[in-house]
């Protein structure tokens, strides 16, 4: 199959949902760069899967604009919009041949049977199903029902392909294959994707940009880098992966960076426009470094609790600020409950944020 | 050029409806005959135009008008909105005029006195709508949704917009209508008479709330009659039917098969027979008076005639509807929880005392409520076994035809009897609504069902085992009243009944049907034919578009139509002769009435079974084939209709089967010229002609079987086994059911 000719940008202006007096979403600004995969993430409830159906055309929106490719598509119907979608549960129709539900959208259009057939075959081609188009829905696998419904919605050559949680009915190591088959034919045929899930690692394996979604807002977007390493807030923070939360006192000592106080230890972190006084410190797991207790220039704490994981251990410690949680590259030389340690902190993975 | 071809079809059907076709009422039916209406001199045979144009009749300018003003609409010059909102206007104005004209213009010029008085006088006349008149309907009403769908209402799809206008139509004019009209007749009084008294005697008089039974006088009112035993039949039908489930679910019982086979009964069996058979057992004439009498030489009376004989057929008739409920109810308990109570350390007893009966208390309530209603709605039963004990369904019968037609007393019955079926309704949705602990995900947890308790279970098979044995008695000996000559007097085997009503000679001209039943056997076999598939189809049409539409209005329309559901046969035949008896729409006596009142009698089995099907499947399957660019039309027949076929089969033959053995509405809609079957029967048994009204009992219920037993054998192993659905076709007709 050649690269999609109409890969196109979405644009969302001031879009929002309503249901009655419950708010779904709530008006967003949001910008997808044509040929580029998108990640909306956020837990459940976040409104992440009723912007997606906006975009598609199956919610209309109670307010606000939505552009695909520069064109105003708000009031047009989904069968209207050049969007395709994968369902959460594939939605093949279990009566049709595998052949039948990838042509379906092509003789919706009203293209010729024959010719419909020939494509629906070559786009089967195009996901690694060369020779599957006569068998039922039922009698393939779950990675296959997958593809299927990924051949369904590429063969209409969409201007944007939508994916709604789309590995959440399969096993973890197939999962993890079948996200790297859709990054790579994403960027093989240079599709504009906007993809949900609520699994982080997911997001962060697939994504151009993510955008994490928390009460049907969005509380950061930007590369899967900028929000593992730059979170803007501690829901990002600790929604992208594992993170302690404590109390610092912060003092402003440039216009970039100040100093945090965290009992003893005194940190130089990016302060982000806060002001002086108390906020929120963000430290990852692997970002504590566990020292002798006796060297200079350490928090003080003692080991709760350490588990042995194999390639490396897991501490839980009790310190001044609060007990943390740590993640310790070295396995062999575990420490034990009630030893005394030195804590330091890397210059990564530790941010200030504001209190939430 | 390029027209919107779907609504200039529409303006082509109504333009047809206006200028072609003749637009009153013919003689012969619906005067398809008569296409000379553009040419006719005869007004009452001319089109609308010709009426308007050459006899004077100026009220149908408007609605002619109205037709040329959406002219402009289906043309291609005009802007999109522009055209819907000149389709919606000339749609909703023709509408308008023309139900304003039927209405305001009847057989002696104005239909209102009042109007003569502004107007003054006529001098013209109409009869009721006929084929143009209802084709101008239909084109003016798809027109307005048509424009209504081009202004972006209904999420901008005509087609939804179309099954909702004709479904909206459809409650108006068929069930709304008479129901109101039943409304109006209970306020004429006759002249003459105090208007407040007259009305206040229809509603609280001592025939409908007298309790002289109490006190030893002679009879209670019929509205007490009828609570009393409603309230009677539900309690033993849930009891029995709860027992029946229990062993069945939860036993090792060896004859469940069999259980499970006395479901189909009430389906297949008009609802009188169970009285016929109880009057052959226990009537004057009966096996056990004889035996009595024989033995003792007193004989036991007419005991059976009047409440405890009703009781005892309603509750032969409506226990395996409560059955078959209290199975889903009972299969639906979680094993686990009995499970985790038992680990608690709860005896079995204990269990089911504290978590199994609870937990089935909303189920249970349900059996209940729906028995209460079947029993209120019921009219075949109390004709035959009531005696004076009177209720409300046989005492409207017995108003409209008694010697006196009290039309206005029977509008008064049937609408306490209305209340009382709103009520019952009222108090089950909120049941069944809102405390249902029964999880309807499909997937059940692991574990087994607990057996029950030991003297749970004695109990249970000492009262259903009894019980199921005396209802095939009942049947068996119903049926085999037809086989010998005079019951209770001349026991000779004699095929002589089923000679009289099935005899077939052969003459010169072919064979010749002589036997008396042939006419009405054949009369139903064809309407109810004509009837099952409009059923179904408007059935699952409101069923999809309640179950996957989201529309203005979509809960009014839906609660509108469950309103209807509710409405008693006896209800709805009174309510049909009353508003179609006259103009404008004249149609009492002929066979369109009967099929229209199968198709709103049993839209409940359509409509359920198509929800129970769509909710079943997944939705976004719909919603793949809606961003696949498909049509709502196209999704509809190439995904929904394929995947819910189960339904549509259960759906044509449970509306088939109904209207072969419903009873209650047809009997005031039956005309010497359509005589219904059960109607048939109902005047034989009446007559004391039992031997053939059984005989033609025995042939309709083996009819029934071959029909299910076909559908079952084609269809249900095929379609059913690949849909996982452990419940064959029948068994879902049960449920789906609503009353006879």
């Amino acid at each position: 199959m050649t690269p999609t000719r109409t890969a196109a940008s979405v644009v969302l202006q001031g879009v929002s949902k309503r249901y009655g007096p419950v708010t779904a979403v709530k008006p967003l600004n949001l910008v997808i760069e044509a040929g580029t995969l998108v990640t909306l993430l956020g837990p459940s409830g976040c409104g992440k899967t009723t912007l997606l159906r906006m975009i598609a055309g199956l919610e209309r929106v109670s307010e606000g604009r939505i552009l695909i490719g520069g064109h105003d598509v708000t009031e047009l119907s989904a069968g209207e919009r050049n969007v395709s979608m994968v369902f959460q549960s594939y939605a093949l129709f279990p009566h049709m041949s595998v052949r039948e539900n990838v042509a379906y959208g092509l003789i919706s259009e009203g293209r010729a049977k024959r010719e419909a057939h020939a494509e629906a075959d070559a786009a089967l081609v195009t996901v690694g199903l060369a020779g599957f188009g006569d068998r039922l829905p039922s009698e393939m696998s779950g990675g296959q029902q997958q593809r299927v419904a990924v051949a369904r919605a590429l063969v209409l050559e969409p201007d944007v392909l939508l994916f709604d949680e789309p590995l959440s009915n399969l096993d973890a190591r197939l999962r993890r294959s079948m996200r790297e088959e859709i990054r790579a034919l994403q960027q093989r045929l240079g599709l504009t994707v906007v993809y949900v899930t609520h699994d982080q690692s997911e997001a962060l394996a697939v994504s151009d940009q993510i955008v994490v979604m928390r009460n049907a807002e969005i509380a950061q977007a930007g590369t899967p880098r900028e929000l593992y390493e730059a979170p803007e807030n501690a829901f990002v923070a600790s929604f992208m992966g594992e993170a302690n939360h404590v109390k610092g006192h912060l003092t402003p000592a440039s216009p970039e960076a100040g100093t945090v106080r965290l009992g003893d230890l005194a940190i130089r972190l990016p302060h982000k426009g806060l002001v002086e006084g108390e906020v929120d410190v963000v430290i990852r797991p692997e970002a504590i470094i566990l020292v002798e207790p006796n060297a200079s220039d350490v928090l003080g704490g003692t080991v709760a609790t350490a588990t042995y994981m194999g390639a490396h251990a897991e501490y839980n410690l009790d310190t001044p600020v609060g007990r943390l949680f740590a993640v310790a590259p070295e396995a062999r030389g575990l420490r034990q409950p009630g030893d005394p340690v030195g804590i330091r902190l890397a210059d990564y993975g530790v941010f200030a944020v504001k209190g939430s | 050029m390029r027209f919107d071809r779907p609504a200039l079809a529409w303006w082509l059907l109504a333009l047809a409806g206006v200028v072609v076709l003749p637009w009153h009422m013919q003689q012969d039916g619906l005067g398809l005959g008569a296409w000379r209406a553009l040419a006719t001199d005869d007004a009452d045979a001319a089109s609308a135009l010709g009426q308007a144009i050459g006899h004077g009749r100026w009220w149908f300018w408007p609605t002619i008008l109205a037709l040329a003003a959406g002219l402009p609409g289906l043309g291609p010059i005009l802007p999109r909105r522009r055209r819907g909102r000149i389709l919606a206007l000339a749609g909703g104005a023709g509408l308008l005029t023309l139900v304003l004209q039927a209405w305001l213009v009847g057989l002696r010029g104005w239909s209102y006195p009042g109007l003569a008085a502004t107007f003054g006088e006529l001098g013209n006349r109409q009869f009721g709508i006929g084929l143009g008149g209802a084709l101008t309907f239909l084109g003016f009403l798809f027109l307005l949704t048509e424009g209504l769908s081009l202004l972006g209402r209904f999420g901008g799809d005509r087609f939804v917009a179309g099954a909702v206008g004709l479904l909206a139509a459809c409650i108006l004019l068929f069930t709304a209508w008479p129901v109101v009209t039943v409304l109006g007749q209970v306020l004429a009084v006759p002249e003459g008479q105090n208007a407040a008294a007259a009305i206040a005697d229809r509603f609280a008089g001592p025939k409908v709330w007298g309790l002289a039974c109490l006190s030893g006088g002679s009879s209670c009112g019929a509205a007490w009659n009828t609570l009393a035993l409603a309230l009677a039949v539900a309690t033993s039908c849930t009891l029995l039917g709860l027992a029946f489930a229990l062993i069945v679910t939860r036993t090792g019982f060896a004859y469940k098969r069999a259980l499970r086979l006395l479901t189909v009964l009430p389906i297949i069996t008009p609802s009188f027979v169970v009285g016929l058979g109880l009057i052959l057992i226990f009537g004057r004439s009966g096996l056990v008076n004889q035996a009595v009498e024989a033995v003792t030489g007193t004989g036991l009376g007419r005991w059976i005639y009047g409440f405890p004989g009703v009781w005892l057929a309603q509750t032969f008739s409506f226990t395996p509807t409560a059955f078959l409920v209290l199975i889903g109810v009972v299969e639906g308990i979680s094993p686990t929880m009995e499970e985790a109570s038992q680990t608690l350390r709860a005896s079995r007893l204990r269990t089911f005392a504290t978590v199994t009966l609870p937990l089935m208390r909303p189920g249970l309530a349900n059996a209940f409520l729906i028995a209460f209603v079947e029993s209120l709605a019921d009219f075949g039963n109390p004709i035959v076994l009531g005696g004076s004990f009177g209720v409300l369904s046989t005492e409207i019968f017995f108003a409209v035809v008694g010697a006196q037609a009290e039309f206005g007393r029977a509008a008064a019955l049937a609408l306490i009897l209305l209340g009382f079926a709103l009520g019952a309704f009222l108090v089950q949705r909120r049941v069944v609504g809102r405390r249902s602990y029964v999880s309807m995900a499909g997937k059940g947890d692991g574990g087994l069902s607990q057996p029950l308790p030991d003297g749970v279970r004695r109990a249970a098979v000492a009262v259903a085992v009894p019980w199921a044995v005396l209802t095939v008695t009942v049947y068996v000996l119903a049926l085999a009243g037809g086989f010998v000559k005079v019951w209770g007097r001349d026991w000779t085997p004699t095929l002589s009944h089923f000679a009289r009503a099935f005899a077939v000679e052969s003459g010169p001209a072919g064979l010749i049907w002589s036997g008396g039943a042939w006419a009405s056997l054949f009369t139903t076999l064809k309407l109810a034919a004509i009837g099952a598939p409009l059923t179904a189809g408007l059935g699952l049409l409101a069923a999809w578009l309640f179950a996957r539409q989201r529309f203005a209005g979509r809960t009014a329309l839906e609660f509108a139509l469950m309103l209807t559901f509710c409405v008693p046969g006896t209800v709805i035949g009174v309510a049909y002769v009353l508003t179609y008896n006259v103009p404008p729409l004249e149609i009492t006596g002929t066979a369109t009435i009967l099929v229209l009142c199968f198709v709103f009698r049993n839209l409940p089995v359509g409509v359920r079974s198509g929800v129970a099907a769509l909710s079943q499947l997944d939705k976004s399957l719909d919603e793949a084939s809606t961003t696949l660019r498909a049509s709502s039309t196209r999704t509809l027949f190439q995904v929904v209709l394929p995947l819910i076929k189960p339904a549509i089969v259960t759906a044509l033959v449970y509306s088939f089967v109904r209207a072969m053995t419903t009873v209650s509405a047809v009997i005031f809609l039956t005309s010497a010229e359509y005589e219904m079957a059960t109607v048939f029967i109902i005047n034989r048994a009446i007559n004391g002609d039992y031997g053939l009204a059984i005989a033609y009992s025995t042939v309709l219920i083996v009819l029934m079987m071959a029909v299910i037993g076909a559908i079952q054998f084609g269809v249900g192993e095929r379609q059913l086994g690949r849909r996982r659905a452990s419940t064959a076709p029948v068994a879902a007709l049960a449920v789906a059911g609503g009353r006879a």
